[in-house]
């Protein structure tokens, strides 16, 4: 056939705690983004579990690890991803439509994502209209807009220079803190982790190289 | 996701290309134009037909002839049944069996022969044949100058339009200007018209039934009534152009064709008819009726069989006309096909975006679908309208032409309601048809690979 098997993930053991904020750190190709995307339901592994909330995710259909994905996590990605064609209020409203919540209902949700994210007043622009930090914080607004109880975020501040990455790593740390909601961030900036992050996870070659508690981050919550 | 959303998020998808979604629907409109018209085109000549048959004065009549008699509508009949030995005579006792089947308004015996007619002192030679007195308001008098006869027994007679003119010495009119019976009915309403004929005279001798006597007559009448349309028309060239009420004919006796056949057949004393004719009350009741007699061992022919022939045709016809309309509809949904499946490589990268954020290959399938849903119905909707006004456009053109060849002009195109539902209906299916194989494509896009997708 010609292909090589590549073990973007291999013989990973890991448990995640509610609530906590890990950071997967690694060069590319490390392997954190496939692990990543194991957590998110949308990779099945070859072999082992992934468990979450107590589901086994490896052994749930597709429609099932649909379902997963639209009410347990929320993801952000370092691309934004968002839908170009779609106003922002669109944008946000989507995962709403997929979980089938009434209208009425989908748009009160939809605005207090938006509010949390700051941004009440850019409903109807268009992602391009918007600067990157901006389409960032409507992309966590659509992630959170279900009140998921994970967040995963892959290379969030990527394409964002440091001052808007800040902005939007410090949202993200109020929604791990207010809300007690689990964050799993992707990321390749030793010192994103070490500021927001209790927990750093090194990856290499698919294989867990550390996992380390990070004191400072720790330490900075009981300051919130 | 609610069928609601999919078609908001469907309909929107639809604007984003909306040239390439146009140009898609504008196919399958015209897809459904081409089948519209060829259908119309087929249900537009079976109601012409209809049409026809309805004036011919068969509508509501039943035609019952004697299995043993040689002439007979309906060749079908003549394989089953009882042998024509075995079956009945067409006589007085079969007459009453017959008028008495409920639905049976009137039966009486068809009285048809060739004489001559003098008007102005001048012969005219042609069929002359009864007319029962209800069938007044038959849809074969429709257009009449004049009135109908004033009771079942007056010396009265109603005259096809093309016989008047051949009384008054008139050309017959070439080409598309039909003569019309408004213009000859003027000058010969209440005019005489001396009808010549044989009175036969059944033989006294009561041992000796079927001979008879033969004494010529004349007897004067009033024409009260010229026919614009050809009320005898299915009887073809046997048709005829002089009508009397039918009870005045049956009380003079006139001589029959087969009067000389009966001398050397008949079996019983009381005379037989070649031909009984059953007026139904009321069009509906054909079938019972006609079924009723064929009980009785008597052959029968009415507009249901005159059709049934006709049906089979158009069956055929419309087969063809769909076949050929579905050929650009089968075009039009591989228009869809493509479409979508471009669409779906367009938006691999959206269609991860949707699954990472909750959608199920359900859901993902659903959107195109809804895609394909909307510009078959929208594409049907015009392609409707469409067909239709090519079907005026050809009629109006067709007419043209048929004018131009010495033809009366005739109308060929017929849109109805359920041709619109189902043309509508066809257009939906074939585009979710269509959709099937880009949705289930869409549907099982692998979210992480769709998201690398740049």
């Amino acid at each position: 056939m010609g292909g090589t098997l590549i073990r973007a993930v291999d013989n990973v053991t890991l448990t995640i705690g509610d609530g906590e904020f890990v950071a997967l750190l690694g060069a590319s190709g490390s392997g954190k983004s496939s692990l990543l995307n194991l957590l998110a339901g949308l990779d099945s592994p070859t072999s082992g579990t992934v468990v979450s909330g107590g589901k086994d995710l490896s052994r749930l259909s597709r429609a099932q690890l649909a379902i997963y994905r639209r009410g347990t996590v929320g993801m952000v990605f370092q691309s934004f991803n968002l839908i170009p064609r779609m106003t922002v209020l669109e944008n946000v409203e989507l995962p709403l439509r997929f979980a089938e919540v009434d209208r009425a209902k989908r748009l009160d949700l939809t605005n207090r994502a938006l509010a949390r994210v700051g941004l009440s007043g850019r409903l109807h622009h268009r992602p391009v209209e918007l600067s990157g930090g901006e389409q960032q914080r409507v992309a966590i607004a659509r992630a959170l807009v279900t009140e998921p109880k994970i967040l995963l975020a892959d290379e969030p501040t990527g394409n964002l220079d440091s001052r808007t990455g800040k902005e939007v790593m410090d949202l993200i740390r109020d929604l791990n803190r207010s809300s007690q909601m689990t964050v799993v961030l992707v990321t390749h900036e030793h010192a994103i982790a070490e500021t927001y992050a209790a927990r750093m996870i090194s990856l290499a070659d698919g294989k867990i190289v550390s996992d380390v508690a990070n004191a400072k981050a720790a330490a900075s919550r009981g300051d919130a | 996701m609610k069928l609601y959303d999919s078609v908001e998020l469907a309909a929107r998808n639809l604007r984003e290309a909306m040239l390439r979604n146009s140009l898609t629907t504008l196919g399958i409109a015209v897809g459904v134009a081409s089948l519209v018209a060829m259908l119309s085109l087929g249900v537009g000549l079976q109601r012409m037909a209809s049409r026809h048959l309805k004036s011919s004065g068969l509508f509501n009549t039943v035609v019952v002839t004697s299995r043993r008699d040689l002439r007979a509508f309906n060749r079908e009949q003549e394989t089953s049944g009882p042998s024509a030995a075995d079956s009945p005579d067409l006589d007085e006792a079969a007459r009453q069996k017959i008028a008495a089947i409920p639905g049976v308004a009137e039966a009486y015996p068809e009285l048809r022969f060739i004489t001559e007619l003098r008007y102005d002192d001048k012969p005219h030679l042609t069929m002359v044949s009864g007319m029962a007195f209800s069938s007044g308001d038959s849809d074969s008098l429709e257009g009449m100058q004049g009135h109908f006869f004033s009771s079942d027994v007056a010396h009265e007679v109603i005259i096809q339009k093309n016989f008047a003119a051949e009384l008054l010495g008139r050309a017959q009119p070439r080409g598309p200007e039909e003569l019309k019976a408004s213009e000859v009915g003027g000058p010969l309403l209440g005019k005489q018209l001396i009808m010549r004929y044989n009175e036969r005279i059944a033989s006294s001798n009561t041992e000796d039934s079927a001979s008879y006597s033969v004494i010529q007559r004349e007897v004067p009448l009033t024409i009260v009534g010229v026919t614009e349309l050809d009320p005898d028309s299915m009887r073809g060239a046997m048709r005829a152009r002089v009508f009397l009420p039918e009870k005045l004919l049956e009380s003079i006796h006139p001589m029959q064709a087969f009067d000389n056949r009966d001398a050397t057949h008949a079996t019983s004393a009381e005379p037989s008819y070649s031909t009984l004719i059953a007026r139904v009350s009321g069009a509906s009741k054909v079938a019972e009726v006609e079924d009723a007699i064929k009980k009785l061992g008597f052959n029968t022919f009415s507009i249901l069989d005159a059709s049934k022939s006709m049906q089979r045709f158009f069956r055929i016809l419309d087969m063809f006309l769909f076949i050929f309309g579905s050929l650009a509809l089968t075009v039009a949904s591989i228009g869809i096909v493509n479409t979508l499946v471009m669409a779906v490589l367009e938006r691999r990268r959206e269609i991860g975006i949707m699954k990472a954020i909750g959608a199920s290959d359900q859901d993902v399938r659903g959107l195109f679908f809804a895609e394909a849903g909307a510009m078959g119905l929208l594409g049907g909707s015009l392609g409707v309208i469409l067909g239709w006004a090519i079907g005026k456009i050809i009629g109006i053109g067709t007419n043209i032409y048929l004018r131009r060849q010495g033809f009366p002009p005739d109308n060929f195109w017929a849109v109805t309601w359920w041709l619109v539902v189902f043309a509508l209906g066809i257009a939906f299916i074939i585009s979710l048809l269509s959709g099937l194989y880009p949705a289930a494509r869409a549907a099982k896009l692998d979210p992480v690979q769709a998201l690398r997708y740049e």
